[in-house]
């Protein structure tokens, strides 16, 4: 069964005043950054795009997300239709649902490394202390807890950045990049850790990335050039 | 959550969130302090009668008089001769009237501490407030009248280091330089019990003391500075003071003497609203930096609310935190500013003590002790609201991460 369908998906930003003409398809003034035609993602499964930087991938995941509205189209996400939502009903979608890893970490400097993982459950289903502290063990952080982010390394770091994702027990995990700021030897630790995790936990992954070497280790993966209509044109 | 995220970020900003919070507290203290001094004083001076109800002085002003007699501040407006005060007291209408008379006479002083001569029944048998006579510390007594003695009261006592047997040479003038030392030598005799009245900072001598020490105008040896009175009835101090001051005679009636005091509040109340003013003005600029210190760091934390925001964060609940945390940093500094007030109120008590003997009494409940904290805690969730807006409108997308 899917947990994730997507249906004639299109997000256009505003085109800057300097562009050059409007392509086909472009509204006048807009420039068309996403344009799927079709997309699912199974439950549990784990996939990962290809795309170049500026190919619109931050923003499909954004729009999956639900921290950016389409334009037009449909997100089925676990059975329930996102862009019919407003903002703090995707805000609720997200919190229950996604579990986000991005690229630069996005560790909130000021909290130790278990209150991070927490904030991955506290705008959802409420804070578990006791998974927190499961899953920071888990990636082999349980002697860290009271850390602050500054005081880690990037790939622990990136650890902490993974059991946050995780730590709301999400359906869809979505990965931006993770392993873009780590050495090779970190990477394949953090992407071995992303897949574990999300097996054990049975979420399904969702990975953009264009290191070559990240999406030889799935065994499912797509072209988000073929995907995204509007890098066609 | 929102408890939590306020507390973390307090924490994470703990420098800025003390300095405003100090900044609160000040003007906390400061708004604290001008209002119970203000209102206090203002109460406290009006019933300062030291157990009378009117006083008989030189023509002149009835404020001079009071102040000069009761309070012992100011310069006497004048003397007047005892023949004139018995032979008003002989007057059917206003000797009737009179329950107790206490002369006393000014003029000389020691370092400044006003050397008042009277009779010994101020001691003996006045009342300073209600169900309150004077006392005397262990092993002391009323001076004797004809004998070189005092009694000094305990505030005068204390500054001066004096103790029973202690002997000085008055001096002539009641300023701090006074002219020049009389020749008499007096001993203390009695040291009077606290009062917190100005009687406090008083040296007592016999009323002949005064009146007849070397130097002093020997013609004048009868005169009186002023007569304290208590009446047997209020409507008697009325009558008394419409036929003494309207005759255009050589004497002023005061009475009573607590609308006398407060006219001094009302002359000076153009200064008690400039200092309430300047308070609730540096009360408004402490509120304003807490708009401005936690606006200041909004970019910084940008990052930290898109986080939040992608985090599932709703807009509503980003802004609650700024806007609570703004609320707390003014509970703290509103917290504090009882310990400004502490020291900045107990300071101007001290002093108000010291120059002129009323005591204040700086943690007797007054209502400014909770609308002052309150206002100040609803000015820094006002100054809050200006930030939290901007988190409110922090573009998660674009903050969070480059667009790939």
């Amino acid at each position: 069964m899917s947990l994730l369908t997507i249906k004639d998906l299109v997000k256009t930003y505003p085109r800057p005043a300097t562009a050059g003409a409007q392509g086909a398809g472009a509204a006048a003034g807009l420039h068309r950054v996403v344009d799927i035609g079709e997309f699912s993602l199974a439950a549990a499964e784990q996939l990962a795009l290809r795309g170049e930087s500026g190919s619109g991938k931050t923003t499909f995941l954004n729009l999956i997300a639900g921290i950016l509205a389409p334009d037009r189209g449909s997100i089925l996400l676990a059975g329930r239709e996102i862009t019919g939502l407003g903002e703090a009903g995707r805000d609720r979608l997200r919190a229950e649902t996604i579990g986000y890893i991005f690229q630069t970490f996005n560790l909130l400097q000021g909290h130790t490394v278990l209150e991070n993982v927490e904030l991955g459950m506290a705008f959802g289903r409420g804070v578990d202390r006791t998974h927190a502290i499961e899953l920071l063990r888990r990636v082999g952080l349980g002697d860290k807890h009271g850390h602050f982010p500054g005081q880690l390394s990037t790939g622990q770091q990136q650890r902490v950045a993974v059991a946050r994702a995780l730590a709301n027990r999400p359906k869809l995990v979505l990965a931006d990049e993770p392993t873009g700021n780590l050495d090779r030897r970190n990477a394949r630790e953090a992407l071995y850790l992303i897949r574990e995790v999300c097996r054990e936990e049975g979420a399904a992954l969702l990975l953009v990335s264009h290191d070559e070497r990240v999406l030889a280790q799935f065994e499912q993966m797509k072209d988000f050039a073929f995907l995204n209509r509007a890098l066609a044109v | 959550m929102i408890l939590n995220l306020i507390y973390r970020s307090l924490r994470q900003h703990a420098l800025s969130t003390l300095v405003t919070a100090g900044s609160i507290a000040l003007a906390s203290g400061l708004l604290l302090t001008v209002w119970v001094v203000k209102t206090q004083s203002q109460a406290v001076f009006a019933q300062t009668n030291s157990g009378f109800d009117a006083v008989l002085g030189a023509r002149g002003s009835k404020l001079q008089l009071v102040l000069n007699s009761i309070f012992h501040l100011e310069s006497s407006p004048g003397n007047i001769s005892a023949a004139d005060f018995e032979a008003l007291r002989r007057n059917p209408l206003i000797g009737g009237a009179i329950k107790t008379a206490i002369p006393i006479a000014v003029g000389d002083s020691f370092q400044g501490w006003r050397v008042v001569g009277t009779g010994e029944k101020l001691f003996a048998e006045i009342e300073y407030a209600p169900g309150k006579r004077y006392a005397f510390a262990p092993g002391g007594r009323n001076f004797k009248l004809g004998a070189h003695e005092a009694v000094i009261g305990s505030f005068a006592a204390k500054r001066l280091g004096w103790r029973l047997g202690t002997t000085f040479h008055p001096q002539h003038g009641v300023s701090e330089k006074a002219e020049r030392d009389h020749d008499e030598v007096y001993t203390v005799v009695g040291i009077l019990e606290p009062t917190s009245t100005p009687v406090d900072r008083v040296i007592w001598i016999p009323l002949e003391g005064i009146q007849t020490m070397s130097g002093h105008n020997p013609l004048a040896k009868a005169d009186l500075s002023a007569v304290l009175i208590q009446l047997r009835a209020p409507t008697a101090g009325l009558m008394a003071s419409n036929l003494i001051n309207q005759s255009g005679g050589k004497l002023t009636f005061a009475y009573p003497i607590g609308t006398i005091v407060a006219e001094l509040f009302n002359k000076i109340g153009w200064f008690d609203q400039v200092l309430t003013l300047l308070a609730w003005l540096v009360a408004a600029v402490a509120s304003g930096s807490v708009l401005v210190s936690i606006y200041n760091s909004m970019s910084a934390r940008a990052r930290d609310i898109a986080i939040l925001r992608a985090l599932g964060a709703r807009r509503r609940t980003v802004f609650g935190a700024v806007v609570g945390e703004a609320a707390v940093i003014g509970v703290l500094g509103a917290a504090l500013g009882f310990a400004v007030y502490a020291v900045l109120g107990g300071a101007v008590a001290a002093i108000i003590q010291a120059q002129t003997g009323v005591v204040l009494e700086p943690w007797k409940f007054n209502a400014v002790f909770w609308w002052a904290p309150a206002t100040l805690v609803g000015l820094c969730v006002l100054g809050g609201f200006v930030p939290a807006f901007k988190a409110y409108r922090v573009p998660v997308a674009e903050t969070i991460a480059p667009v790939s």
